[in-house]
């Protein structure tokens, strides 16, 4: 890495003004309906300022700390799937006229700057490269994801906060951004440490009123990320989790897990790797036409992968079970990689605060129960 | 957009029915050919492999084909109607058009069988996924040993395609077995489940391979019981049907533990699929 400069504060806007002069559209953080999400933004002082998210399973709620920071807030429900993976839009439109004709419905992607991804949302992209991609893991490739995966610019931000739904640590994850940012910033009290993590990162950062940074300051910025991975209260243990999952697949904890889970989706919904979706037809009244339309599902739904008309898996429990087993332990086999990334979202957003970490260790400590 | 990523692979091709025939009541073959001349030229399958079909205006369904895939310039599928798709599929004839992507997935190991006895066992109705490997050999009698056909069907009412499995029986060395869970009167097969004819078969069959497609009880129950009868768990072969949207590995219908059906499969090899088979809910 070469030496890490530093971007006062006061210069903050520089970096948003330098993305659009550079014709990105700039995404920012906005606090919308109590919550973190992305929004386009024209200047720095559209960010929001001095916010710090509560979480807890089940729980989610923004604070005002009046502190001149930008970044205290982890991260929201949305993390940079839906900026890639689109919750819907077409897949292709079809005509006739006697015959049928194919038409392609590739949209332009604007290059477009997001700022504020956290390592565990980068993490999540890179999950999801492996699916969409084609390459070792995948022999197709998506060009809707392709096209806006190539146009993002991403401008991390290392985490110098933890919620206590977080477990990136204990994932390999986070709190720091290793690998697919453009640029990277560590906030601290007077500014904003800046690392470049490609050509158009460094491209960008050419064009910033950007000074060395003391040792003090490198100092500081490493403390503040190793505090909070040493902050973080969950972990999840995966050692030998393919066998342990699969060795347990009639223990007794998913029929209690399905007490409580109420099969909503959220989970999935907010998780930043899950990429199942659904197809349908959406014809035109006139009859001549048809869109092709592709939308995000879940594993939770009784619909999602239902044979010969009824459900696959109509039990709770055996939903559930699909969405563990596949994300922390199939998807090793299948990906390579972990579908999880410890982000703790599902843990937040589930309404009734189930925690994937507590299943697995509830299995984890007496495998071989049967139900 | 990088060249890398065309075609596009959710994008169907166009493909023209150049004829259909009527298998029994409710079923059809179809014979396509695709209208792009690159296309069609470009195109290749492997027995066991299928096609997304899309017909216009209402969806996408997974389709085996049937045809030899030493002629791939006509692609043969036959059909079953039993709902929305299949229906609608039911009223095109020949001139009509219909959207086609494919082939995809993982078919029978019919080259690796070449020279062995070969054991088909079917159950239910419309079986084409077997029936695209029983072709495959019949078209090609003398490369490999004898080849028995065992069809189980709940009913003897839902014994269909009566003048293929004649035909089958005509072939040369070639036995086809019959059995029904109910006896009905006129019933010729035997009663019992698809099991009960592996005592029909010369115990030598079981050094053979085997390739079934039909509902999962049925072929694991088949599988356990041709693994007593000795033969090796690697020379098993089964169809598994999942629902399938983009045939791709990126919707997730089709997750079976760890593998896609619509890119490791739809043919496993028993050994890949046996454990998850027996749990309910995968
Ligand atoms: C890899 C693969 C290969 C296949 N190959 C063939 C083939 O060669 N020929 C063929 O006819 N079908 C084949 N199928 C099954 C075929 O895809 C389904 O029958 C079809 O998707 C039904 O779509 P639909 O919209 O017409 O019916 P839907 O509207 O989805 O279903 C209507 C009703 O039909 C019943 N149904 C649906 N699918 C089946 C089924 N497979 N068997 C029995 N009943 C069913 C259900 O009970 C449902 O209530 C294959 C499936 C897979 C996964
Ligand atoms: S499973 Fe939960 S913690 Fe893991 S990546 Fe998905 S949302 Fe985050
Ligand atoms: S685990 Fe929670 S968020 Fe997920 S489906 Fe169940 S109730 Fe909904
Ligand atoms: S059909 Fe979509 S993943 Fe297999």
């Amino acid at each position: 890495m070469a030496q890490a400069a530093l971007l006062d504060r006061t210069a903050f806007d520089f970096l948003i003004q330098t993305l659009i002069t550079q014709g990105y559209r700039v995404l920012g953080p906005q606090a919308r309906t109590g919550a973190i999400v992305w929004d386009e933004i024209g200047s720095a002082d559209e960010l929001p300022r001095g916010l710090r998210s509560e979480q807890q399973p089940g729980h989610y709620r923004l604070v005002e700390t009046g502190s001149a920071r930008l970044f205290d807030y982890v991260h929201g429900p949305e993390s940079l799937k839906r900026l890639l993976f689109a919750p819907e839009e077409s897949l292709w439109t079809v005509d006739r006229d006697g015959e049928i004709r194919f038409n392609e419905t590739l949209p332009a992607a604007r290059p477009t700057a997001v700022i504020g991804a956290r390592a565990c949302d980068i993490a999540g992209m890179l999950v999801q490269d492996r699916t969409f991609l084609a390459g070792p893991w995948s022999p197709f490739t998506d060009p809707y994801y392709a096209a806006r995966r190539e146009h993002l610019f991403i401008v991390a931000v290392n985490c110098t906060m933890t919620a206590p739904t977080c477990f990136c640590a204990s994932m390999d994850t986070g709190p720091r951004t290793r690998t697919g940012f453009d640029l990277a910033l560590t906030e601290l009290d007077d500014g904003f440490l800046v690392e470049t993590g490609s050509p158009a990162g460094e491209a960008i950062a050419a064009r910033l009123p950007l000074r060395p940074a003391s040792p003090a300051e490198t100092q500081a910025a490493d403390a503040a990320i190793d505090a909070a991975a040493r902050a973080q209260v969950r972990s999840l243990d995966q050692s030998g989790i393919v066998e342990l999952l699969f060795g347990n697949l009639e223990h007794p904890r998913w029929d209690d897990v399905a007490s409580r889970c109420l099969s909503c989706a959220n989970c999935v919904m907010v998780c930043p790797t899950c990429f199942c979706h659904r197809e349908h037809d959406a014809a035109a009244l006139d009859g001549q036409s048809s869109r092709r339309v592709r939308q995000w599902d879940a594993c939770f739904t009784l619909e999602h992968g239902s044979v010969h008309g009824g459900p696959l898996r109509p039990q709770i429990r055996q939903r559930y079970r699909q969405w563990l087993t596949h994300k922390v332990a199939s998807w090793i086999e299948q990906f390579g990689v972990s579908g999880c990334v410890g982000c703790g979202r599902c843990i937040t957003w589930c309404p009734t605060g189930i925690d994937l970490t507590e299943e697995v260790a509830a299995i984890r400590a007496q495998p071989g129960l049967q139900a | 957009m990088n060249a890398a990523v065309r075609p596009i692979p959710y994008l169907p091709q166009v493909a023209e029915i150049v004829a259909r025939r009527e298998e029994a009541a409710g079923i059809f073959t179809f014979r396509l050919r695709l209208k792009d001349p690159a296309r069609r030229a470009a195109y290749r399958f492997q027995p066991g492999q299928f096609n997304m079909l899309y017909l216009f205006g209402v969806g996408e369904v997974p389709i085996s084909i049937v045809s030899d895939p030493e002629d791939p310039e006509l692609i043969d599928h036959t059909i079953r109607a039993v709902g929305r798709v299949t229906e609608g599929l039911a009223r095109l004839g020949p001139g009509d058009t219909l959207g086609l992507r494919g082939p995809f997935g993982r078919g029978w190991p019919v080259e690796q069988a070449r020279g062995r006895d070969l054991l088909m066992v079917t159950g239910g109705l419309g079986c084409a996924p077997t029936t695209s490997a029983i072709q495959y050999a019949l078209q090609r009698r003398d490369a490999y040993g004898r080849i028995a056909i065992a069809h189980g069907v709940k009913r003897p009412e839902d014994l269909i395609y009566g003048e293929r499995f004649d035909s089958w029986c005509a072939a040369p060395d070639t036995q086809v077995l019959l059995t029904a869970d109910q006896a009905g009167p006129g019933w010729r097969g035997k009663v019992g489940l698809v099991t009960v004819l592996l005592d029909e078969l010369d115990p030598a069959m079981f050094r053979g391979m085997a390739m079934m497609c039909g509902p999962e009880v049925m072929m694991r129950g088949t599988a356990e019981e041709l693994l007593k009868r000795g033969m090796r768990i690697e020379d098993i072969f089964i169809s598994m049907e999942r629902n399938m949207q983009c045939a791709l590995g990126h919707c997730g219908n089709c997750q079976f533990g760890k593998d896609f059906v619509c890119k490791n499969g739809p043919v496993f090899p028993y050994g890949e699929v046996r454990g998850l088979m027996r749990v309910r809910g995968y």
